[in-house]
């Protein structure tokens, strides 16, 4: 075991993969010699050379396509798409082709690709570095989507999702990238070694796909997120005393539902948190597989605190941010009746 | 407060917005477009520079010329044999596509596309690549699996998705998918199939394989960003791909204009990214033989990467569900003026002596039989009709490698509906 931040457990997760799996590549803009804008890839080149990992042009588009076609050679690409922001020219390449191929071919051709992508907002990034955009994902069918909150699940759970003979995106909260932050933008933020996540062995390990994680067992109310959101919410809980059930999603599909449902069940309330803009948002789907299975053990309405429907703004960032005021404000919400 | 506008006598901008030369009814006058003499082109050496022969991008290579002889640098000195198995690849393909366009017309399937006219383009490239170098086609390309020798009824299953097919009925007809012939599934997106081939070829590369990748698009989509990505990948990492730009004259009713040909040809994007650019006559097997072959070889000695514009003509529609009499002019196919790719091999080999027309007549009368046994072999397993040939839960398998349980619940619903309504399950 060892102390890592989100970038460096990410970087232990390539490095074990291309170490056991030679089918493992790294492409992208500016993660070969550079090692990534956010250093995610930082060493790799080095260690395992310029045929697996390598720098791309700017083309989103391309890096998927080509990654594709990887893939359908029998590698295992890892393609990193800069910014979470910069993935709609590849959304062709992900949405028709990606996570179709399995399908349209009978199983002929499958598509193992691993798309790293950092995502959210609190860096003062503006409109084009701060976006959540695993709602438009999560709708496609054929292909899962996985976020990490802490170090040691970002290993296990990349590990698990370059493994997968499936397309999985893997949005990394860059937010949360060395420290996790609890939504004080005016506090400074902990380091990752001051956090239990931040133990990461060295060696191999994986964290299936599809499972998520109660952080805070509670019975007063349940609080799903994922990402950034995690450490947002557990903060405010913390404040509070309320006796909240925090659970990390931490992949989105496959949905770990006996866990939500469990929980809803037991405390009769749900909040849900996310970053992402309301309409449409990965918390629409939340909120109604749990009124369709939790109807008749729901006390009060299912809460969601969410971005809002417009471009994430550049000063009013933390107006727009989910953070600990809304969210303790919605908790009083949904726990006065 | 007004603006002073120097050159304030100017007329007002004006925006042009292309127009065929030819519309329904209209005559037919091909003595603009610019043909040069078979033989004319020089072949460069397979591993001269791009930049050393730009011009081919903006010529055509021809090598069968208007006496039927194969003339010229660019001449791939075919047997007689080889020749015979080109023709019959080619005239199989028509054959094929004549029964499947009548099988959509009687209703046993919903969609078909010909390829009436652009046979050589599919056909001779897939004698001129090996075997297992890898095809990544766009929807016109069935000619590459005919000269592979890959299974008709396979293909007619697959189209008519029924019992049999071997894609599960999940596919449109005619996007095949066959591994086992290096052609990798086609997607019905357009383009998307560039970058992807490059990415097999890179890969290929990477892996000190021996194999290169070709694929093809039409002209009317080298207008997507999946085909500029491409050549920049293609250009970047020198992959070893073949990048073919089928310049069919029509992407439905849109003339090669709005793809840009007004103002260049498709072979010049080439000389944009620095790479090997050919511009050949589509309907002259021989040409694309020869181009393909100079390529392939130039991509396994590891020169890089060449795109081909192959100049031909759309004899037919889109597709069934097309009319190109609404838009173009009936009598643009018989004037064009490259001619028919069948009728001019079939020529070539009678001025060699080694065909006749009976030969010819006898070849396509078997070839029609050998269809329709395949069809009805085919039909056996089912044609389209109304569907619903595989049982209803197949419709949840192969989105992912394991079924997560939300398609699992979907799947259970969708059974306890179709029971609870008395409809046939399947399975």
């Amino acid at each position: 075991m060892t102390r890592m931040n989100m970038i460096q457990a990410i970087n232990s997760a390539m490095e074990v993969m291309m170490a056991r799996d030679p089918a493992v590549v790294v492409l992208g803009e500016d993660v070969g010699y550079f090692g990534g804008v956010f250093r995610a890839t930082a060493g790799l080149q080095k260690k395992f050379g310029k045929t697996r990992v390598f720098d791309t042009p700017i083309t989103e588009c391309g890096i998927i396509g080509v990654a594709i076609g990887m893939g359908a050679y029998g590698l295992r690409p890892v393609p990193e798409i800069q910014f979470a922001d910069y993935i709609y020219p590849a959304l062709d390449q992900l949405a028709s082709e990606a996570a179709r191929l399995r399908y349209r071919s009978a199983g002929e051709f499958t598509a193992p690709i691993t798309i790293r992508s950092p995502f959210g907002g609190g860096i003062f990034g503006g409109q084009t570095h701060s976006q959540s955009p695993e709602g438009i994902f999560t709708h496609v069918s054929g292909i899962k989507t996985v976020i990490p909150s802490n170090p040691y699940d970002a290993k296990g759970l990349l590990i698990a999702a370059i493994e997968d003979n499936d397309p999985t995106l893997f949005f990394e909260p860059k937010r949360i990238y060395n420290g996790p932050f609890d939504g004080h933008y005016d506090h400074p933020v902990q380091p990752w070694a001051k956090h239990d996540g931040s133990e990461v062995p060295e060696e191999y390990y994986r964290i299936p796909l599809g499972t998520a994680k109660v952080v805070r067992a509670g019975e007063a109310v349940t609080i799903l997120a994922y990402g950034t959101m995690i450490h947002v919410v557990s903060g405010v809980v913390a404040a509070s005393g309320v006796d909240a059930e925090i659970i990390d999603l931490r992949t989105l599909i496959p949905l770990d539902i006996d866990t939500i449902t469990a929980s809803v069940e037991k405390t009769g309330r749900c909040m849900i948190v996310h970053e992402a803009t309301r309409t449409s948002g990965f918390g629409a789907e939340l909120a109604a597989q749990v009124q369709e299975r939790c109807f008749h053990s729901l006390e009060a309405p299912i809460e969601r605190v969410t971005g809002y429907d417009t471009p994430y703004p550049h000063s009013l960032e933390w107006a727009y941010f989910p953070g600990p005021v809304r969210i303790g404000e919605a908790l009083k919400k949904i726990l006065k009746d | 407060m007004p603006v002073d506008r120097p050159n304030a006598n100017l007329r007002p901008l004006s925006l042009h917005v292309p127009e065929p030369k030819f519309r329904p009814g209209d005559t037919v006058d091909f003595s603009d477009l610019a043909v040069p003499p078979a033989g004319a082109a020089p072949r460069p050496a397979s591993d001269a520079a791009p930049d050393s022969f730009r011009d081919l991008a903006y010529g055509l290579v021809r090598v069968l010329g208007e006496d039927n002889r194969a003339v010229g640098a660019w001449d791939p000195k075919l047997s007689p044999d080889r020749l015979r198995a080109m023709l019959r690849a080619m005239a199989l393909t028509r054959a094929f596509d004549e029964r499947m366009y009548r099988a959509q017309r009687q209703g046993k399937t919903s969609f078909y596309m010909k390829s009436t006219g652009e046979e050589a383009v599919a056909v001779a490239a897939a004698f001129a690549l090996l075997p297992d170098d890898m095809c990544f086609p766009s929807y016109r390309q069935q000619g590459l699996l005919i000269a592979r020798d890959w299974s008709l009824v396979d293909m007619m299953n697959q189209i008519y998705s029924n019992r049999a097919d071997r894609l599960h009925g999940k596919q449109l007809p005619i996007m095949y998918s066959v591994r086992e012939k290096s052609f990798f599934s086609i997607s019905g997106n357009l383009a998307t199939q560039y970058p992807q081939a490059v990415g097999w070829a890179m890969a290929s590369a990477a892996r000190g394989d021996t194999r290169i990748a070709a694929t093809w698009c039409g002209e009317g989509s080298t207008a997507e960003g999946d085909f500029h990505s491409a050549c920049t990948f293609a250009s970047v990492y020198r992959a070893p791909v073949i990048l073919n730009v089928v310049n069919n004259q029509w992407a439905i009713s849109s003339f090669s204009g709005f793809a840009g040909a007004e103002a260049t040809t498709f072979a010049a994007r080439a000389v944009g990214y620095g790479i090997a650019g050919l511009r050949i006559d589509g309907n002259d097997a021989l040409a694309v033989y020869a181009a393909t072959e100079w390529a392939a070889e130039r991509a396994r000695t590891n020169q890089g990467p060449t795109l081909i514009e192959h100049f031909t003509y759309r004899a037919e529609g889109h597709s069934t569900s097309d009319d190109p009499s609404q838009y173009r002019s009936a009598h643009e196919a018989a004037e064009w003026p490259l001619g028919d790719p069948i009728k001019r091999l079939k020529d070539h080999l009678i001025a060699l002596g080694e065909w006749d027309e009976e030969r010819q007549a006898a070849m396509d009368l078997e070839l029609a039989e050998t269809v329709k046994a395949a069809a009805r072999e085919a039909e056996k397993n089912g044609v389209l009709g109304h569907g619903l040939h595989q049982p209803l839960e197949t419709m949840f398998e192969e989105v992912f490698e394991d079924m997560p349980w939300h398609l699992a619940e979907q799947r259970q619903e969708m059974l306890d509906e179709a029971k609870a309504a008395g409809l046939e399950i399947g399975r």
